[in-house]
């Protein structure tokens, strides 16, 4: 018995690994030759910092990653409190038509990018909207927004409505209750979802892509097309920074989701 | 501190009437509980009182001022919740000084008043513990020291002492009963435990279905319930039924009864109850049997079914033609009648309470 068992753990142990090998390899790789000065990815590794050089004199990919920031750090605070406002609206009131609106939230998450996109391209040409930074704003909160929900719905779960009975009956209006004693407790997540919706925006490419105006585009957007025209390394060091932010990111969403569960 | 009237008060969910049409006034600086099992609408009828819900109909005032539109938090009122509902993010201090927060109270009168109340409730120099860290009892103490910090002008408890263990139930009902002397402020407390009722309050309220069956002094309303779910619900009595004849009640077995009240014409049907403590169970065999039971003393025979031993006493579950009655007896002798036993049980015609059906 106790053999099997070991057996069975190393086994797991080696199934671990693989899927961990499977998953990061590849990114290793491309750190790895973002500090290589061989264009041509020669071994041994020639450390060197020459694509961060020739990145940061590449004006067209920073001011690429700056819109990124930028759509993504407003799309980030919208969805955040629109989602928090509709998760509590979902969370204190019953009225017609909840469920169907709750249920309706979810089919977005499941259609192909690539379908919302042209959706929105068609939908923004039609009411005038046109391309542009602010209509990838729109788009992006719009996807964002099913997953501000869910989480801070979840945080809402663990929740007790007595406790913004009891604040009322201190004689707090139902605004201070909400101030002082459920955002309090929401907290934890909606910072979670705020890393969410960050990392839906920063990391989005095939709406970015459909709503990008030309000569206005965002990282993901503008290294596909440096891609298309000719690779260069600068790609791998543009590609590291990005994945650093968004891995240091979605580690902050698993710390504050942990925070969340406590209790 | 403020009385409080509920006149003609209705509130349906849906199609069910939570509350049907009660009136009620609450005396200034009163005790009142309102009991009844669940469902019975008492919880609604606090939370009317409160301002978490609004009537459909009928008024209620505090203080004389008609409070049934004004939100909760301009109702000035002080509540405990079932589960105490302290704020988990914030210090025992804070809790308490929440009320005076949203008024803007200063600082330092903030500090003094938290202390007092504090003081009030025994916890002085646990202000900087979360609630978590602190017992149910504690917990019980924060959320009252909390609701009166603000000097409201009535107390709502809703089933404060549940969620604790006998002892400090116990324990907390003369807390309970002291700090509200202490304050003398008007309390409605909403309780399903019928001994809590009774020990704490000056006045007791019972609901049923929506409806208040019966209001008075605790006293009163267990010696002399109106309605056979008072009797029942309030100590669970025996109730037999019968009909009026020739001042006396007749049971469907052809004994005849006495009782102390008025009966209605002959041939009425009538309802009495009787507390199973106020019932003599003696043994059929014993000397006493003999002789006949005292003149005017009503008597009946059964037969000992079970007996249930809780030490100081005894409750034996009697069958008496095919009806079970219930009697409590001290345990003075340390003897035991024996289930099977033929037994004669006798009250007095005073201890014979005639109720609605």
């Amino acid at each position: 018995m106790i053999g099997r068992r070991n057996t069975l753990a190393r086994a797991g142990r080696v199934y671990m690994a693989a899927v961990l090998l499977f998953l990061y390899v590849p990114i290793i790789v491309m750190v790895v030759m973002s500090f290589n000065a061989s264009k041509l990815y020669r071994l041994p590794v020639d450390w060197s910092f020459t694509w961060y050089v020739a990145l940061a004199g590449n004006d067209k990919l920073i001011s690429a990653g700056l819109n990124s920031v930028w759509v993504a750090v407003v799309t980030t605070v919208i969805a955040t409190v629109l989602g928090t406002a509709a998760s509590l609206a979902f969370f204190r009131y019953d009225f017609r038509g909840k469920r169907l609106l709750q249920l309706l939230l979810f089919p977005p998450i499941a259609i192909p990018w690539l379908i919302i996109g042209t959706a929105m391209l068609v939908f923004f040409f039609w009411i005038g909207l046109g391309r542009g930074l602010h209509a990838m704003i729109l788009g992006h909160v719009a996807l964002a927004l099913p997953y501000v929900i869910v989480v801070v719905t979840a945080r809402l779960r663990s929740f007790d409505p007595h406790l913004e009975e009891a604040a009322r009956s201190l004689g707090a209006s139902p605004w201070q209750a909400t101030r002082r004693v459920t955002l309090p407790w929401i907290a934890p997540g909606m910072v979670a979802a705020a890393l969410f919706a960050f990392a839906v925006s920063f990391d989005q490419f095939v709406i970015s892509y459909f709503l990008s105006s030309p000569g206005v585009s965002t990282l993901p957007v503008e290294i596909y097309t440096s891609i298309r025209k000719g690779f260069t390394p600068e790609i791998n060091a543009a590609s590291t920074i990005v994945i650093l932010v968004s891995m240091a990111l979605l580690l902050g969403v698993a710390r504050f989701y942990r925070f969340g569960g406590e209790r | 501190m403020a009385e409080v009237t509920v006149s003609g008060v209705s509130k349906s969910f849906g199609a069910d009437k939570a509350v049907d049409e009660v009136t009620i006034h609450f005396a200034d600086g009163g005790f009142y509980a309102l009991l009844g099992p669940s469902g019975s609408g008492k919880t609604t009828l606090l939370r009317m009182v409160a301002g978490f819900e609004y009537p459909d109909a009928g008024r209620i005032t505090i203080a004389g001022e008609p409070v049934e539109n004004l939100p909760v938090e301009r109702r000035e009122i002080g509540m405990v919740f079932q589960n105490y509902a302290l704020f988990p993010n914030m210090s025992v201090f804070d809790n308490v000084a929440f009320g005076l927060a949203v008024r803007g109270t200063e600082r330092s009168e903030t500090r003094t008043r938290v202390g007092e109340a504090l003081e009030l409730v025994q916890l002085t120099g646990l202000d900087r513990r979360r609630p978590h860290q602190l017992s149910g009892g504690q917990r019980q103490r924060v959320a009252l020291a909390r609701a009166l910090v603000t000097r409201p002008r009535v107390l709502l408890l809703d089933e404060p002492l549940s969620a604790l263990d006998k002892s400090l139930r116990v324990e907390m009902q003369v807390e309970l009963k002291r700090i509200q002397r202490d304050v003398a402020i008007t309390t409605l407390f909403v309780t399903h435990d019928q001994e809590e009722a009774l020990t704490l309050s000056d006045r007791v309220g019972i609901l049923n279905e929506g409806r208040l069956i019966q209001e008075g002094p605790p006293h009163e309303i267990y010696e002399r319930p109106e309605t056979a779910f008072t009797a029942r619900f309030l100590g669970d009595a025996n109730l037999f039924t019968g009909t009026a004849r020739a001042g006396q009640i007749e049971l469907p077995d052809g004994t005849r009864l006495a009782s102390a009240q008025p009966l209605g014409a002959d041939g009425a049907a009538v309802t009495l109850a009787v507390r199973r403590e106020k019932i003599l169970l003696e043994a059929a065999d014993s000397t006493a049997d003999s002789a006949a039971p005292p003149q005017g003393i009503n008597a009946i025979s059964a037969r000992v079914t079970r007996h249930i031993f809780a030490g100081s006493s005894l409750t034996y579950l009697v069958d008496w033609g095919g009806e079970r009655l219930k009697v409590f007896v001290q345990n003075r002798t340390g003897e035991v009648v024996p289930e099977g036993a033929e037994v004669r049980l006798t009250w007095s015609p005073g201890d014979t309470v005639v109720v609605a059906p």
